[in-house]
C-alpha cells in the first residue's frame, strides 16, 4: 500500500459561468518517508495539487475529482470535521510566503501552541515547554526569547522557521510544504533546505515539496513529478529524470538554467509562453511549444503511463501512436 | 579600455528617525564607500542578497537618489554637479530596466502609449507616421509585434511586460543602461528568453549594462565581470570566468556553496553560511562580514579592510584571501 496515492487528480472551479480545469491528469504515488519533489512554472498547476491533498481547494470552492487516498483512507470521501482532524496533525502544510502567514499581532510562541493544543490534549505550560523543545530543534537561537516575540521583529528565516515549527509541532506524518524558500535569500535558503533534509532522514517525516527550482530537487528529493499547464508531464527518480529526461518540457526546462562555468551564448529558452488556463490548447498542451509536435499531439492529449519501472511519461514519442 | 562609468567613493547614509518626536536615532550606511568603473561596451554584474545595496547603488549611479558622499562620472560628465535640466537631457543616455515588469507600466496606457512617453519627455518631436514607425521598430527589436502596441499591461504575460519595458528604456537609444532584476518575477524558462533577448540587444546595439541580481549563476553567465556586495560594501571584484574556479573573498564561495546544482550526483555537503545577514543599524568596526565568517580572526574585528587588487584582474577586500588550493 502506498503512503499517499493520488489518482487521475482534476480540480475544477467556475470563472464567470464557465468551468475551468486549472489541473487535469496528476497521478503519482509516494511511499513513508520518501522526499518527492514536484516541479513547475507559474500556473502550472503545483500549488492546487498542495492544496487538493490537504483538503483546501475545495474550501475555495474547487470541484475535485479522482482520488487521494493517505494510508489507504480516501481523503476526499471525508467531511470537512474528519479533514480537519487530519489536517495539522497527520498532514502538515507549510505556505509559501512567511512574511504573510503569521498573525502579526499575536506572539509566535503563542501561534506555535495554538497550532499544537488544536490537536493535542495537554495543559499551556506543557505545550509552551513542548513548543521551545521543537524550536530548538529547528536551530532558531535562543528559543525562549524568540517565543515572546511578534513576527515584525524577526528575519525572513526565522519566520520560516517558526512557519515550519507549526507545521512539525503535532508530529505529522506527511508535511506538504509549498515553495518554502522562495522568498528567502539564497544562503538562508540553503539553511532551511538543509533542515528539511535532517527532518526526513532523522525523523522520518515523508516530504511533498513544490518548488520551481531544479536545483533543490536535485539535492533533496528521492522523486520528482514535472508540471506543466495543469497536466503531470513526466513523474520518475531524480536520477532518471536529470539524466535522462523523457519529456520534451523536462529536456528543454533543464536546459534553460544558467549555470556557473557555462559557455556565454550557449543557454537556450524555450519558445513561446505558457499558456493560461481556461485557454488550454487542444491535445498535448505543451505542443505549441513543441519541436516535435504532430497531428496527433494538436489533438488528443497523451496519457501518463509507465514506460519504464517507475518512470511515468505524458508524450506519444514514447508509446507511440494510436 | 575606455571607461564609460567612473565611480568613486560613492556613500549614501539613511537617517532612522523613531520614537514620539521622530528624533534621529541613527543612520545606515546603504552604500558605503563604493568605487569602481565601467567599461564601454562591458556587462557588468552585480551580485547580493536583500539588503546588501545593490538597488541603491543603481539609484545612486542615476542620480535618482543624492549621495551623500563620491562621485559618479558618465563619459566624463560629473553627473553630481549637473543642474536638473541638463541632467534630465543627459538621462537619455543612461536608462534603466526595473525588477517588477507588473508595476512600471502605467495600467491606462496602452504600451504604444507607454513606449513613446520617452520621447515626449525629452522633447523629441516626431510626425505621428514617424513615431508609429519608431515605436513599431522597438517592438519588432523585442521580439513583440505591432498588434501589442494596442494592449494593455494587464494583457501582457510577465514576460511580454518586460520585453515592452525593454523597449521603452531601446527608444532613446541609451548608451548605458541598468538592469536591476530584471528576470526576479519570471519563471526560468521566460528567464532564458530574456537573457537571450538582451545578449542579442548587446550585439546589435553595442550597448552597456549593469546587471544586478541575487542570482549568482545567472550573473557569472550573463556578465563579463562581476561585483560582489554584502552590506552596502563591495567585498569582491572578479572576472566572471574565475567565479567558479578562484573565488577570492569567503563570502563569494559561500554565495557559490549556497547554490543547489541541479545535478543529483554532485550533492553539496558545504556546510550553509551560518547566521542571516545582519540589520544594517550600528554595522561592526571591523570587516562587515567578520560575524559570518568561518576564516574571521581579531584582526578582522578591529579593522575594516580595503579593496585590494587581487592579482588576477579583480580586487578583493580581505585579510586572509583564499586561494584556488
Amino acid at each position: 500500500m502506498s503512503f499517499l496515492k493520488v489518482k487521475d487528480l482534476q480540480v475544477e472551479f467556475r470563472v464567470d459561468k464557465k468551468m475551468i480545469k486549472p489541473i487535469e491528469g496528476v497521478s503519482f504515488q509516494m511511499q513513508k518517508g520518501e522526499v518527492l519533489g514536484m516541479v513547475g512554472e507559474t500556473g502550472s498547476g503545483k500549488s492546487l495539487t498542495a492544496h487538493a491533498i490537504v483538503g483546501l481547494s475545495t474550501l475555495a470552492g474547487g470541484v475535485i475529482g479522482g482520488s487521494i487516498k493517505f494510508e489507504g483512507q480516501d481523503l476526499l470521501s471525508l467531511s470537512e470535521k474528519e479533514m480537519q482532524s487530519i489536517r495539522g496533525a497527520q498532514i502538515a502544510f507549510i505556505p509559501q510566503n512567511p512574511m504573510t502567514s503569521l498573525d502579526p499581532v499575536y506572539r509566535v510562541g503563542d501561534q506555535i501552541i495554538e497550532a499544537l493544543r488544536q490537536h493535542v490534549k495537554i495543559s499551556k505550560r506543557e505545550a509552551k515547554l513542548q513548543v521551545i523543545e521543537v524550536m530548538a530543534r529547528l536551530n532558531i537561537p535562543n528559543p525562549e526569547r524568540v517565543f515572546h516575540q511578534y513576527p515584525h521583529q524577526l528575519s525572513g528565516g526565522l519566520k520560516q522557521r517558526i512557519v515550519i515549527a507549526i507545521g512539525v509541532c503535532t508530529n505529522p506524518k506527511l508535511l506538504v510544504a509549498d515553495e518554502p524558500t522562495t522568498a528567502l535569500d539564497v544562503t538562508v535558503q540553503a539553511q532551511i533546505i538543509r533542515l528539511f533534509k535532517e527532518m526526513t532522514v532523522e525523523r522520518g517525516i515523508s516530504l511533498f515539496l513544490i518548488t520551481h527550482d531544479l536545483g533543490v530537487i536535485a539535492q533533496v528529493c528521492d522523486k520528482v513529478a514535472v508540471m506543466y499547464a495543469g497536466n503531470m508531464v513526466e513523474f520518475g527518480s531524480i536520477e532518471a529524470l536529470f539524466k535522462n529526461p523523457r519529456h520534451p518540457y523536462t529536456k528543454a526546462l533543464l536546459d534553460c538554467i544558467p549555470t556557473i562555468g557555462m559557455a556565454k551564448g550557449s543557454l537556450s529558452a524555450i519558445y513561446g509562453s505558457v499558456p493560461s488556463s481556461g485557454v488550454y490548447p487542444s491535445g498535448c498542451r505543451y505542443h505549441p511549444r513543441c519541436p516535435y509536435a504532430d497531428e496527433q499531439c494538436r489533438k488528443t492529449m497523451p496519457p501518463l503511463l509507465e514506460v519504464e519501472v517507475e518512470n511515468w511519461v505524458a508524450c506519444y514519442k514514447y508509446y507511440g501512436k494510436k | 579600455m575606455e571607461k564609460i562609468i567612473e565611480i568613486k567613493n560613492l556613500s549614501v547614509s539613511f537617517a532612522v528617525r523613531g520614537g514620539l518626536l521622530l528624533r534621529k536615532i541613527g543612520t545606515v550606511k546603504a552604500v558605503d564607500d563604493v568605487s569602481f568603473s565601467i567599461n564601454k561596451g562591458e556587462i557588468l554584474g552585480v551580485v547580493g542578497e536583500s539588503g546588501c545595496g545593490k538597488s541603491t547603488l543603481a539609484r545612486l549611479i542615476l542620480r535618482l537618489i543624492e549621495p551623500t558622499r563620491g562621485s559618479v562620472t558618465f563619459a566624463g560628465i560629473d553627473i553630481l554637479k549637473l543642474s536638473k535640466k541638463v541632467l534630465r537631457q543627459q538621462r537619455r543616455h543612461m536608462q534603466m530596466v526595473f525588477q517588477d515588469p507588473y508595476s512600471v507600466m502605467d495600467p491606462r496606457y496602452t504600451i504604444f502609449r507607454s513606449i513613446a512617453e520617452p520621447f515626449q519627455i525629452q522633447n523629441i518631436r516626431f510626425t505621428t507616421e514617424e513615431k508609429r514607425k519608431k515605436v513599431d521598430d522597438l517592438l519588432e527589436l523585442v521580439g513583440l509585434s505591432s498588434e501589442h502596441g494596442f494592449s494593455y499591461p494587464h494583457e501582457l504575460s510577465g514576460g511580454q511586460k518586460q520585453r515592452a519595458d525593454i523597449a521603452r528604456m531601446l527608444a532613446l537609444t541609451p548608451q548605458f543602461v541598468i538592469l536591476d532584476e530584471p528576470t526576479a518575477a519570471l519563471d526560468v524558462s521566460v528567464q532564458a528568453q530574456i537573457i537571450k533577448l538582451l545578449e542579442g540587444l548587446r550585439e546589435r546595439l553595442d550597448l552597456t549594462l549593469l546587471f544586478i541580481s541575487h542570482d549568482l549563476s545567472l550573473v557569472s553567465y550573463f556578465c563579463d565581470r562581476v561585483i560582489v556586495m554584502y552590506l552596502g560594501r563591495i567585498v569582491e571584484i572578479i572576472s566572471a570566468d574565475l567565479i567558479g574556479k578562484n573565488p577570492h573573498h569567503p563570502y563569494t564561495q559561500a554565495l557559490i556553496e549556497s547554490i543547489f546544482k541541479a545535478v543529483p550526483d554532485e550533492k553539496s555537503t558545504a556546510a550553509p553560511l551560518e547566521g542571516e545577514v545582519p540589520s544594517p543599524f550600528n554595522l561592526p568596526r571591523g570587516c562587515v562580514f567578520a560575524s559570518r565568517c568561518r576564516y574571521a580572526q581579531p584582526i578582522c574585528l578591529e579593522k575594516s579592510p580595503n579593496l585590494e587588487e587581487s592579482g588576477d584582474g579583480g580586487q578583493v577586500a580581505c585579510y586572509f584571501p583564499l586561494d584556488s588550493n
